[in-house]
């Protein structure tokens, strides 16, 4: 590549200027207080962290992660979320803290990026965990906080989808047992959305037909409360009806909450398996091409921090919900500017700080005396 | 009423195949659009919006969520990778992407590959554990192995007709291509019923592929 122009910045970073920043802003402000509401206490955690500790725990793929090497040639990674960091301060500093605990965080996250892919290398992430909760309720607390966030932030139309990865995971088991490699196939292919080769897969392998259909039906496992009725049909799997019976209850708080209607059950819908244990979910925005909000449960990350527990929680991605936003809670403070003289600098000075207490935005500017 | 389905539509040789499957879907679409030079074409009868794009593009348009859904090639989706649904086999458009070469090919010290993708053939060879030289040109590909650009070429078959006029053969079949439906991931959520009801409506219509 040759020499960067002298405005240039590497692919993937953004200045923010004056105006996005207010509106930033607010929507963290905002989003925090909400989140405050909740009983969750926001913590600040280090930009970088260990790569044999945070950077190999975290649920970013290793060529996503951003790699630098101290002064003593450890691997460094420039953190790519902050669920990581705060389980491992969850597992020390906190250690003595009973559980539960509902911790919150807005903070810039690093992810190296495709070039030319549009997306981008540092954004902020606003969200939470519930750390040692394991029931339906927590799940669902933090899916009816993660709404409330977006409203907070001022997101008008949006909608959540959720879905539970021990379904697949016992529904695959029950149906092609002992073929863990045919498993991944599919999981891949759910993962990477491709339901085209998801079908053909299936049909290449020559299941009976009743199990053909059972694999080929979760692709149309999307509505509401019905589909678990329906999910339960298909399987007399003891994990795969734990795992339905569970987004039942939580499906059952939320309508408690009064915010079931934002979500949409969808038993395809799978994250990192190998990250994800439980219920996960995401929330998208009317406008914007990518979610603007991602999070499950994650019973597996507190123990490489030595402290097994199970945990919970979701992150927004904050800087996309500035497109959606609009400008109209931005208050439009007026700058006064007051004219000061070397004569009368102590008296003006005295004015600008009374009118600054009182609340406004003074400008003081020096000028020549006239002569 | 239903959302409108913003749909990005490869230009040209897919289209009339695929709005003629719309048709047969039951959309109301009219067959004047299919010489058409309009970028973007109304569609209010089927809550539609058409985004006419060159094929490549189409599922970019879709990545961003510029356009809901879209129709492309499979070859065009093994290129390009984007993060999007593959909702369904179409079934239009059959091809294959096919290793060609003359018919008189031995194995070289330095392989080289020419290709319009270069993705797809740098896989391909991977996969194989050969590694060769690929090379990106964008079009006439067949000309490449005739002039001693690069020994073999990775290219679109569809009748073989142009193969056969120049000396050349079909040597390992990559992947076999139908045009397939895609989807942004927010549409997918956010317009889930058009969506689905789409989907339901061509997948009656969609001759079997599997067959």
């Amino acid at each position: 590549m040759s020499k960067p122009k002298v405005f240039e910045k590497p692919v993937g970073v953004k200045d923010y200027l004056p105006h996005a920043v207010s509106k930033l802003r607010t929507i963290e402000r905002n989003v925090l207080d909400c989140m405050g509401r909740w009983g969750y206490r926001q913590i600040l955690t280090p930009t970088i962290e260990y790569y044999d500790t945070v950077g190999v725990a975290s649920a970013t793929s290793d060529h996503k992660l951003f790699k630098l090497l101290n002064n003593r040639g450890t691997a460094l990674v420039l953190r790519s979320d902050m669920t990581a960091p705060i389980a491992r301060v969850v597992s020390s500093l906190l250690k003595d803290e009973a559980f539960p605990i509902r911790l919150s965080y807005h903070s810039n996250v690093f992810r190296t990026i495709e070039e030319e892919a549009g997306r981008e290398a540092e954004f902020f992430q606003t969200g939470v965990e519930l750390v040692g909760d394991a029931s339906a309720e927590a799940d669902a607390e933090v899916v009816a906080l993660a709404i409330a966030s977006l409203q907070a932030a001022g997101v008008a139309q949006f909608k959540f989808a959720m879905g539970h990865v021990g379904f697949l995971n016992g529904l695959f088991d029950e149906v092609l047992h002992g073929r863990s490699e045919d498993q991944e196939t599919l999981k891949f292919c759910l993962l990477s959305r491709d339901y085209v080769g998801y079908r053909e897969r299936i049909r290449e392998w020559g299941l009976d037909a009743a199990e053909q259909q059972k694999l080929e039906g979760i692709l149309r496992l999307r509505g509401g409360k019905e589909i678990c009725e329906q999910a339960l049909q298909l399987t007399g799997d003891e994990q795969t009806r734990a795992s339905i019976e569970h987004l039942l209850e939580v499906w059952e708080a939320l309508e408690a909450y009064g915010v079931s209607q934002h979500v949409l059950l969808d038993l395809t819908m799978i994250g990192d398996f190998s990250y994800y244990t439980g219920m996960t979910f995401e929330g998208y925005a009317l406008e914007l091409g990518s979610p603007v909000c991602s999070g499950g449960r994650y019973d597996n990350l507190l123990q490489q921090f030595g402290r097994p527990a199970p945990a919970t929680g979701f992150a927004l991605k904050t800087t996309r919900i500035l497109d959606v936003v609009g400008d109209e809670d931005q208050e439009q403070i007026a700058v006064m500017t007051l004219n000061y003289t070397s004569q009368n600098r102590a008296q003006i000075f005295q004015e600008a700080r009374a009118l600054r207490e009182a609340g406004n935005c003074v400008v003081t500017r020096y000028v020549e005396e006239d002569v | 009423m239903r959302d409108t389905l913003k749909v990005a539509m490869p230009k040209g040789r897919i289209y009339k195949q695929a709005s003629a499957l719309f048709r047969e879907a039951g959309l109301p679409i009219s067959t004047d659009f299919d010489d058409t030079r309009k970028l973007i074409i109304e569609l209010p009868e089927a809550n539609m919006e058409f985004i006419m794009a060159k094929p490549v593009d189409v599922p970019t348009y879709v990545e961003y969520g510029v356009a809901d859904i879209g129709i492309v090639g499979k070859d065009v989706l093994m290129e390009e990778n984007k993060d999007v649904y593959e909702l369904l086999d179409l079934g239009i458009a059959p091809c294959r992407m096919s290793v060609i070469g003359l018919p008189d090919w031995k194995p070289v010290i330095h392989p080289r590959v020419a290709t319009k993708y270069p993705n797809v053939a740098s896989q391909y060879f991977r996969e194989l554990g050969q590694q060769v030289d690929v090379i990106k040109l964008n079009g006439s590909i067949e000309l490449a192995p005739l002039i001693g650009l690069a020994d073999r070429i990775v290219d679109m078959v569809e009748t073989g007709q142009t193969l056969r006029d120049n000396g050349l053969v079909e040597m390992e079949q990559i992947f076999s291509i139908t045009s397939r439906l895609i989807a942004n991931r927010v549409s997918y959520r956010m317009k889930n019923d058009a969506i689905q009801g789409l989907c339901d409506q061509l997948q009656k219509v969609i001759p079997d592929v599997s067959k």
